[in-house]
């Protein structure tokens, strides 16, 4: 009986721990200090006479409100209500994970560094008279991502016979861009330098799933990985901006240059190795800080939707068509790579049970209008596609446009449905998570089909 | 008696400093150190202990250390710096000027009552 007791008492002092626990502004090392306080008390009380479950009630209530005892440490620890990232795991066990973890990523970043280094030991230099840029644009991602793609393998565990698959698509790719007679300077070259990034992401998200390919929940993970994966590439590419621009001031104050080692060395070995450490950081801070995507995404959309609702009416308004110039397409590719990015990060941060709201209908606003100014665009070039020919950029730019026009078509579809009821969230999510093989297909068409079926030109 | 709330927080730091200056000690003890000397009528919440402890010790006032307790729990005690005896003492003058200040007036108008003025 009296153990049962005691049970419960210790029970309520841990139901008591963990609510603590919950407030941002008192640590492990606070909650601990105040239960070894409030034990005092309960024993203190029960010595009086009180039973356990009153000693426990009185102590609590002496130890004072919560709100007002976590707002006197927020006001004693303001910095905590910052959510630190890496430099402060929550504990012990999980600080020597952390610390593997980092040296890996830490160890692959110098790797990648090395790699892209590594050619000029065989005479392809990157600058200089001799440089060989179409080597190294064919050949870029191939430095880097095989290493990202190890990482999540190591991360996520994975099998031998899936380690195997996964290094597939990278030789493939290094057979592809290395063996194929390029035109120099060609355009089939040039498409397949852009391409193979993609292709080789969508690769790089088969280890970021633990290769379960068909996994939604895994595949809606890889997008918001991207997403984080993206902005925090972008702030260290501008950290790393500042760094070498300091780098040549202060080596000029002294009479020195160092534009050469700059370029020759810290921006390369920095573009391929902030690819593995914003990975890295992504990875480490999911669950202690809040997405940004979806923060950008919020700010946005409802200003693109303005935008593209000003330029339909201003277009309608003065009579004037799209001006049908050469680089028109690629830049409504553009467009609609954005309006879809959009779409994505809303979605990707929404609870699917919610109800529809305001800003799905904004949502749904967006991509109409997208989609209506992608189609006169369309029309424009269409009537005059015969006579720039199909060359490699033409289809490459109209097979982007369809790809991207018959996801937002349909996503515009599901979510009238969804807006009106006759839908659910869950369908929307997975049509854009089942979509992703279909970006892959086409990158890996643009990459492997295209010079052969254009003579490499 | 009901002592105000601005008086028990400014009164709190040099309490748990004069407490402190008699030796090493931990939460709940100085908790009760203080309902010991003021004979039980300083009430303070218990919790709002450890914001001014910790407030110490980020001054430099106090220093902290986990140690077990006689049951074996994780306890943590503070011990005051030599900066805080010094904070200690520059507190204890400030106290006594106000209290003789208050005293001169409480006094000098007691006198002037009872002079019938």
């Amino acid at each position: 009986m009296a153990k049962t007791a005691n049970e419960m008492l210790e029970q309520r002092i841990g139901e008591w721990r963990a609510y603590l626990r919950r407030r941002q502004a008192i640590h492990a090392g606070d909650v601990d200090e105040l239960e070894d306080h409030l034990r005092d008390q309960i024993s203190a009380l029960g010595d009086a006479g009180l039973a356990d479950d009153e000693a426990f009630l009185v102590a609590v209530k002496r130890l004072g409100d919560l709100d007002s005892l976590s707002r006197e440490f927020a006001r004693e620890y303001s910095e905590r209500l910052w959510k630190q990232l890496v430099v402060s795991p929550v504990s012990e066990k999980s600080a020597s994970k952390a610390g593997t973890e980092a040296i890996v990523a830490v160890g692959l970043a110098i790797a990648a560094a090395l790699a892209i280094k590594l050619p000029e030991l065989f005479g392809i230099s990157l600058q200089g008279a001799a440089a060989d840029g179409a080597f190294y644009a064919r050949n870029f991602s191939l430095f880097v991502l095989p290493l990202l793609a190890g990482y999540f393998a190591w991360k996520r565990t994975l099998g031998p016979v899936k380690r195997y698959w996964l290094a597939v698509p990278f030789v493939a790719a290094a057979v592809i861009v290395n063996i194929l007679p390029f035109e120099t300077g060609g355009h089939t070259e040039v498409l397949a330098a852009l391409h193979l990034p993609i292709a080789l992401w969508l690769a790089v998200g088969y280890a970021y799933v633990g290769g379960r390919r068909r996994d939604h929940d895994r595949r809606m993970n890889f997008i918001r990985f991207s997403g984080e994966w993206f902005i925090y590439y972008a702030l260290i590419a501008l950290g790393g901006g500042v760094l070498m621009g300091f780098t040549m001031f202060i080596f000029q104050a002294i009479n020195l240059d160092a534009e050469s080692f700059v370029e020759s060395w810290v921006l390369p070995c920095g573009v391929v190795g902030a690819v593995l450490i914003s990975a890295w950081l992504v990875e480490a801070k999911q669950s202690v800080i809040e997405n940004m995507a979806p923060v950008l995404t919020r700010l946005f959309t409802p200003l693109f939707t303005a935008v593209l609702l000003v330029f339909l009416m201003t277009m309608i308004w003065t009579g004037s068509g799209i001006n049908v110039e050469r680089e028109v397409l690629i830049g409504f590719d553009l467009l609609l790579v954005l309006v879809l990015g959009l779409l994505l990060y809303s979605i990707s941060a929404r609870d699917p049970q919610a109800p529809a709201g305001v800003f799905d209908a904004l949502q749904l606003v967006l991509v109409m209008c997208a989609l209506l100014v992608d189609v006169l665009a369309l029309w424009a070039i269409a009537a005059r596609i015969s006579e720039f020919g199909f060359s490699p950029n033409k289809v490459a730019a109209l097979g982007e446009n369809i790809v991207l026009l018959v996801n937002l078509g349909w996503s515009a579809a599901l979510y009238a449905r969804f807006l009106t009821g006759r839908g659910s969230f869950a369908s929307l999510e997975r049509w854009q998570t089942g979509y992703l093989p279909v970006y892959a297909v086409w990158a890996w068409i643009v990459v492997a089909l295209f010079p052969v079926v254009f003579g490499y030109a | 008696m009901n002592i105000s709330k601005d008086l028990v927080a400014a009164s709190a730091a040099p309490l748990v400093l004069a407490i402190l200056s008699e030796g090493e000690s931990y939460g709940y003890a100085i908790r009760k150190r203080v309902a010991e000397l003021s004979g039980g009528e300083l009430e303070w919440t218990d919790g709002m202990l450890y914001p001014v402890l910790h407030r110490l010790e980020r001054n430099g006032y106090v220093e902290a250390r986990w140690d077990s307790s006689k049951a074996g729990r994780r306890r943590k005690y503070y011990r005051l710096t030599g900066l805080g005896s010094a904070e200690l003492e520059s507190q204890q003058r400030q106290w006594r000027l106000v209290d003789s200040t208050l005293r001169g007036v409480w006094f000098t108008s007691l006198d002037w009552a009872r002079q019938g003025v």
